[in-house]
């Protein structure tokens, strides 16, 4: 943006001259302010505005910046020639007290010991606060069940259908991609040693006990655990939840429950699925690398993998989506107050799902492993 | 002519709103867009400020033409206006002080000091103490909150306010205080102020003249003495 001029300075013995014309606005005023704290202010300023066609607020604060900043240095300023409007604009950025407020110290006391300590602190309340949230969950899920009436079936299938029903190509579409990279990987190897059939208990095994459930949950975990937290941070914030509260509605009922069940029947469902079809991209694999047919890859299967695999893998996944559902929700109720806090929890509530989901999944495989499972 | 719109045809789908509005706002002036609720207030005036475009007609803000205006017109143009939402819509990760420096720090090289005292300015011009200017807007009231959206509005000291619904939600003490600033500001920097309001007293003592829409079309236009000895019946609805 090119600066107009918007003033000129004639020196006389005891004063600058400033002679201002044009138009005053927060576009061109920069050069005047420049010149109003320059070193060429040595004498008493006398500012006449009478040629100014056009003066706005910002630029009554500047002559008025310029007064000031004279009288700093212990000259006098003028301001002549001022008409109705400007002299009241001028009275009326004079009546206020403008000089920036002190700026507060951003960085507190950063002891390391202090950090750490209040570190563990907030991460303990943190804790305790997501355990009374699981007990309320708890509490409500006892208290339906007692009276069967209060379960949200409607909502409860809403949630079912958006986050089992629709989540099923994505979940295909990864356990198949899944299932086509274990084999592949699996058939170089095997190759080797002439163990092609083994191809079957590898795929078999680590798919349904393992990769299946794990990818169908992460999926999930990115999927749901972000939506929760979003839509019940974003009700929060709009007040929906306080007037369901004044209203009477058992926000755990209608909001956490229908979410938490809903998690817990699909994702056996999901895994049901992402088992079957990774079955298939292995089995696809085991053909055109192998030459396995599938009549000679299902025979094996049977013969070879437990089914207590396939138990396994299912029993793990609704507590996958327990926890997949808690924690989205959970963090959605700690959204507060601004559009920000959507974004960082909503991060936050994908993260420790995620997080959450491979640590019970570890969790599992060492207990299951040393109980003979 | 500040405003110029012919002919102003919107359409939700199958929905009719505006069936063949055209008005003219003059420069300085205080304008009224007045109506029951759905009779297309609000989307009048956001055609205005270019967030919601009309199925036909010209409208014309400024001089400019809106209908096939490019982007560095639009641009220009959104410098000129300041626009107060109904429910503020401040920036709620900002502090109010942030939240009226930004439009100056975006648009004008002042220095930052220059900028703060100029926010500084606006916030208690309009009625704001100058301790709000560190809290963020979850930390104001719905009143203080609309307040500090006009000193945003009022930052880069537009040509045109656009204001949507400005006392409602304020108690009447402020809602006079808040006409009473209008009228100042008007009166000081030739501001035209376009405003949606229902409030019966801005109606009858801040506003120039105004247009009263109803049925797809403005039903009724001018001002306050003109239309209460016109058109009574109509205006008795709008003050009771």
């Amino acid at each position: 943006m090119a600066q107009q001029d918007i003033f000129t300075i004639t020196q006389s013995n005891d004063a600058i001259n400033i002679k201002c014309f044009g138009s005053w606005s927060g576009k061109n005023i920069n050069q005047f302010l420049n010149f109003a704290q320059s070193k060429a202010v040595q004498k008493d300023l006398i500012i006449d505005i009478s040629q100014i066609e056009f003066l706005d607020t910002n630029g009554a604060m500047a002559l008025l910046f310029a007064q000031r900043k004279a009288y700093e240095k212990g000259f006098s300023a003028t301001i002549i020639g001022e008409d109705e409007n400007s002299s009241k604009l001028l009275q009326l950025c004079k009546k206020h007290d403008c000089t920036p407020l002190p700026k507060k110290s951003r960085v507190k006391n950063l002891k390391p010991l202090t950090l750490l300590g209040k570190g563990v602190i907030h991460s303990l309340k943190l804790f305790f606060a997501f355990l009374s949230f699981v007990g309320g969950v708890c509490v409500t899920f006892a208290k339906t069940l007692l009276n069967p009436k209060n379960i949200r079936f409607k909502a409860t299938l809403y949630h079912l259908q958006q986050n089992g029903l629709y989540a099923v190509p994505i979940i295909a579409i990864t356990s198949f991609l899944i299932g086509v990279v274990i084999a592949y990987q699996g058939a170089v190897q095997l190759k080797q040693f002439g163990a092609n059939i083994f191809i079957v208990e590898m795929i078999g095994i680590s798919a349904t006990r393992e990769l299946a459930p794990l990818i169908a949950a992460i999926v999930i975990a990115g999927r749901s655990a972000s939506a929760f937290t979003a839509q019940i941070g974003v009700m929060k914030l709009t007040d929906e939840i306080d007037a369901m509260r004044t209203m009477g509605f058992r926000v755990w009922e209608f909001l956490v429950l229908p979410r938490v069940i809903a998690l817990v029947i699909a994702m056996p469902l999901l895994v049901v699925i992402a088992d079957g079809i990774a079955i298939f991209g292995g089995m696809i694999i085991a053909y055109s690398e192998l030459g396995i047919t599938y009549v000679e890859f299902l025979d094996r299967f049977r013969e070879t993998v437990a089914m207590k695999h396939i138990f396994i893998g299912l029993f793990k996944a609704p507590i996958f989506g327990l926890t997949i559902a808690l924690v989205g929700c959970y963090r959605g109720f700690q959204i507060s107050s601004n559009t920000e806090s959507v974004g960082r929890y909503t991060t936050v509530s994908v993260v420790n799902a995620i997080f959450w989901v491979i640590a019970f999944n570890a969790l599992f495989s060492v207990v299951l492993t040393e109980i003979g499972l | 002519m500040i405003v110029q719109a012919q002919n102003i045809v919107t359409a939700f789908g199958d929905h009719i709103v505006h069936d063949g509005v055209s008005f003219e706002i003059n420069k300085g002036e205080i304008f009224g867009i007045l109506g029951g609720s759905g009779s297309g207030k609000t989307t009048l005036m956001r055609q205005m400020i270019l967030l919601h475009r009309p199925n036909q007609g010209v409208l014309k803000v400024l001089g400019t033409d809106l209908t096939n205006i490019d982007s560095e017109d639009a641009q220009k143009l959104r410098l000129r206006w300041g626009v107060l939402f109904q429910f503020g819509a401040l920036f709620s990760s900002l502090s109010i002080l942030e939240n009226v420096m930004i439009p100056l720090q975006e648009y004008t090289d002042l220095p930052n000091s220059f900028i703060e005292e100029l926010a500084l300015l606006k916030i208690q011009m309009v009625g704001l103490d100058k301790k709000v200017a560190d809290l963020y807007p979850s930390e104001l009231s719905g009143g203080m909150v609309k307040r500090a959206a006009l000193a945003r509005a009022l930052a880069l000291d537009p040509e045109i306010l656009f204001l949507d619904e400005p006392t409602s939600g304020l108690d009447p003490a402020s809602a006079r205080a808040f006409d009473n600033l209008i009228l100042k500001l008007r009166s000081l920097l030739g501001i035209t102020v376009v405003m949606v309001t229902h409030d019966k007293d801005t109606i009858a003592h801040a506003l120039d003249r105004f247009i009263i829409l109803g049925d797809k079309k403005i039903v009724a236009q001018g001002d306050y003495q003109t239309l209460l000895q016109s058109n009574p019946s109509l205006m008795k609805k709008f003050m009771e």
